[in-house]
């Protein structure tokens, strides 16, 4: 028998590989680490640059398999077993080195049974065989050809154990923790027999499944959640620190997204607060409808205005007012500092005496947030889709003036960052309706009207007739770096907030069960 | 194919001979069985007839049956911490972690028949109401948490 079969990762890979199971095993017993020397190996994560970035670290299918052969590798001489049993013994554990090496010093017995791997297992391997007389209990055919059974001595027919196994893989996802088919038996089907009945495309989701119950199974690794990508990230950020942190993650594959909840990303706001707002928005969608609209009235003409870029600058074609397309208020006063389209002003001179007028008020301030949240939203389409017309005119006009191709990059560096800081400034907003008022947010709103203020600015810019752009490069990647730089200033001080618990978010604490 | 060739033999075995307090009452195709079960030790459930239907896949026995309680005027649901007034069951025995194909009708009514026998409580699972008003999942794709101490 060929042992590497039974672990299907033939390749230990020599070079050190440093993410190690000790570390988080040592958080699940609340154990400080700090001291523990080897902890600074991990020399492959990304240092951390801004006080919102987590340091993370991107692991291909080659890396998670060498981590698992690497764990079992050091395990194996400590448990004096063969790496094929290691490595069924982690799997029953779900790779918590911590809790096998203990329970399995304490009683070895009990845990070798426990995880199928009773004394006797190793000295006749498992084969298939005809047994005269035998009746299956499955299909209930008499003298089947082949029968097949594992040490437990629950046998069946072959093609009874086969299809048993094909519905565990591929209906239900299972394969490290497959039992035997038998009434009450807890024998883990171990690989060695199913080397021995499953073959082909179901032999490759096997082993496929394998390696996902290992980063399903490790609280510091995720499947990067984008469609078809075959990496997962390694990060040290723990459920119980989600309140004062926000792990936005960058997967190689491009997709950025949270560790946390493994949606887009959404900082700067907690996970909780997402999942209470996009809750929120979805009970309330049909009172909130009317405001995605595409068309609103001039409030001065009162002719229909539609919107078909992501700038907020409207300008009437009928009367050539200018109005900001978010408050509807005159959009001169927008660039100075009486620019409040951001903020939400309580209406404070009539107060709200019945109920009726409270949940109107409450519906008002919702609005306010909403509105802008959704606004962000759409307008992140319409930017990108009034920069693909532009790069399409860019290229045409590259063609036919020999313009250099390097020499249009800055606009989709620009379309890029636009798109980056309109999802922020989206999550702002959701973050503000949940903000109780303190002395830091003034600071938090000053920051979040300077980072919109320069994205509707840079936004605007993509409304210019294509052949003037090249003209307003330097401008526009002026502007570019502005916005980025605003989006840094606010994600920095609101995670040093968030991280000090300097903010008051009004949003369930514990986690839900 | 495995589903009909099982169910067939099933029938033949039920024919010959069936617990006590268990009758066959409508096996006519290999999709849907009804069968009455009667619990007469205990005095909860003393003098009734509970009516089973059970919902095949082609994947049975791999694949557990679907298994409720029916209500009509003549059969009640049992009342039971792990019944739901609308004759859903939870049972770790009809959950695919707990299913063994080795099972057959007769030993799901014999289980549920032990699982009444051996109840003292008169009442219904907690947040019966609520599930009941909210529920539109089908009994196998519902993510049971066992009450039960073992798995
Ligand atoms: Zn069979
Ligand atoms: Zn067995
Ligand atoms: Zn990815
Ligand atoms: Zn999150
Ligand atoms: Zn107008
Ligand atoms: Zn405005």
């Amino acid at each position: 028998m060929d042992s590497e079969d039974e672990f299907n990762s033939s390749q230990v890979s020599e070079d050190e590989f440093m993410m190690d199971a000790d570390s988080d095993a040592e958080d699940d017993y609340g154990v400080d680490h700090d001291d523990v020397g080897f902890e600074s190996q991990h020399t492959d994560i990304k240092p951390a640059k801004h006080a919102y970035e987590v340091d993370f670290k991107v692991c291909s299918p080659e890396d998670i398999e060498a981590q698992q052969a690497r764990q079992v590798a050091d395990t194996s001489s400590l448990l004096e077993q063969p790496p094929e049993a290691t490595a069924i013994l982690f799997r029953h554990f779900r790779w918590n080195k911590e809790r096998l090496i203990d329970k399995y010093m304490d009683n070895r017995d009990a845990v070798l049974e426990a995880a199928g791997l009773s004394e006797e297992a190793a000295s006749s391997p498992p084969r298939i065989e005809k047994v005269p007389g035998f009746v299956c209990d499955i299909c209930c055919d008499e003298d089947p050809e082949e029968t097949f059974a594992m040490k437990c001595g629950h046998r069946f027919c072959v093609d009874c154990y086969k299809q048993y196994l094909r519905t565990k893989i591929k209906d239900e996802g299972e394969a490290a923790r497959i039992r035997c088919p038998g009434d009450g038996c807890n024998k883990i089907v171990d690989s060695k027999s199913l080397n021995l009945l499953i073959t082909g495309d179901l032999k490759e989701r096997y082993d496929e499944l394998l390696t996902r119950t290992y980063v399903d199974d490790k609280e510091n690794l995720k499947w990067c959640p984008a469609p078809e990508c075959v990496y997962a990230i390694d990060c040290k950020v723990r459920d119980k620190e989600l309140m004062r942190v926000v792990p936005t993650v960058h997967c190689d594959c491009g997709h950025d997204f949270c560790f946390g909840c493994t949606l887009d990303d959404h900082q700067p706001a907690p996970c909780a607060l997402v999942k209470k707002w996009l809750k929120k928005c979805a009970d309330d969608s049909e009172t909130a409808n009317w405001i995605s609209a595409h068309t609103k009235e001039c409030p001065k003409c009162h002719s229909t205005i539609e919107k078909n870029g992501g700038c907020n600058h409207m300008t009437c074609r009928k009367c050539r007012h200018e109005f900001c397309w978010m408050c509807m208020g005159i959009w001169s006063e927008h660039g100075t500092s009486w620019y409040n389209c951001n903020r939400y002003e309580e209406k404070s001179g009539h107060e709200a005496r019945d109920a009726q007028a409270k949940s109107r008020q409450a519906l008002e301030r919702y609005l306010h947030y909403y509105q802008r949240y959704a606004n962000h939203e759409q307008s992140a389409k319409l930017d990108k889709d009034i920069y693909l017309k532009t790069e399409k005119k860019m290229q045409q006009l590259q063609n036919t003036t020999g313009m250099s191709w390097i020499e249009v990059q800055f606009l989709d560096s620009a379309s890029q960052a636009l798109q980056q800081c309109r999802r922020t400034l989206k999550w702002t907003y959701a973050f503000a309706y949940y903000l109780a008022r303190n002395n830091l947010t003034q600071i938090f709103e000053d920051n979040q009207k300077d980072l919109e203020m320069a994205v509707e600015n840079l936004s605007e810019m993509f409304e210019k007739p294509v052949d003037q752009l090249q003209g307003l490069k330097v401008e526009m990647m002026d502007k570019t770096a502005y916005c980025t730089k605003r989006r840094i200033i606010l994600l920095d001080d609101t995670a040093v907030n968030l991280r000090e618990g300097m903010l008051d978010l009004d949003v369930i604490h514990e986690r839900e069960c | 194919m495995l589903a009909s060739k099982r169910l067939g033999k099933e029938l033949t075995k039920m024919h010959e001979n069936l617990a006590p307090g268990i009758t066959k009452i409508k096996c006519d195709d290999f999709q849907e069985w009804l069968m009455d079960i009667r619990v007469d030790d205990n005095p909860l459930y003393h003098g009734e007839v509970y009516r089973l239907k059970f919902t095949f896949s082609n994947g049975y026995p791999i694949e557990a049956p679907e298994v409720v309680f029916v209500r009509d005027e003549t059969h009640p649901i049992p009342i039971h911490p792990h019944i739901y007034s609308n004759g859903i069951i939870c049972l770790d025995l009809l959950d695919k972690s707990g299913w063994s194909p080795v099972n057959n009708v007769e030993s799901v009514c014999v289980a549920l028949q032990s699982m009444l026998a051996s109840n003292t409580k008169n009442e219904r699972p907690p947040g019966d109401e609520d599930f009941v008003r909210t529920n539109r999942q089908r009994p196998r794709d519902i993510n049971f948490v066992f009450h039960d101490d073992k798995v």
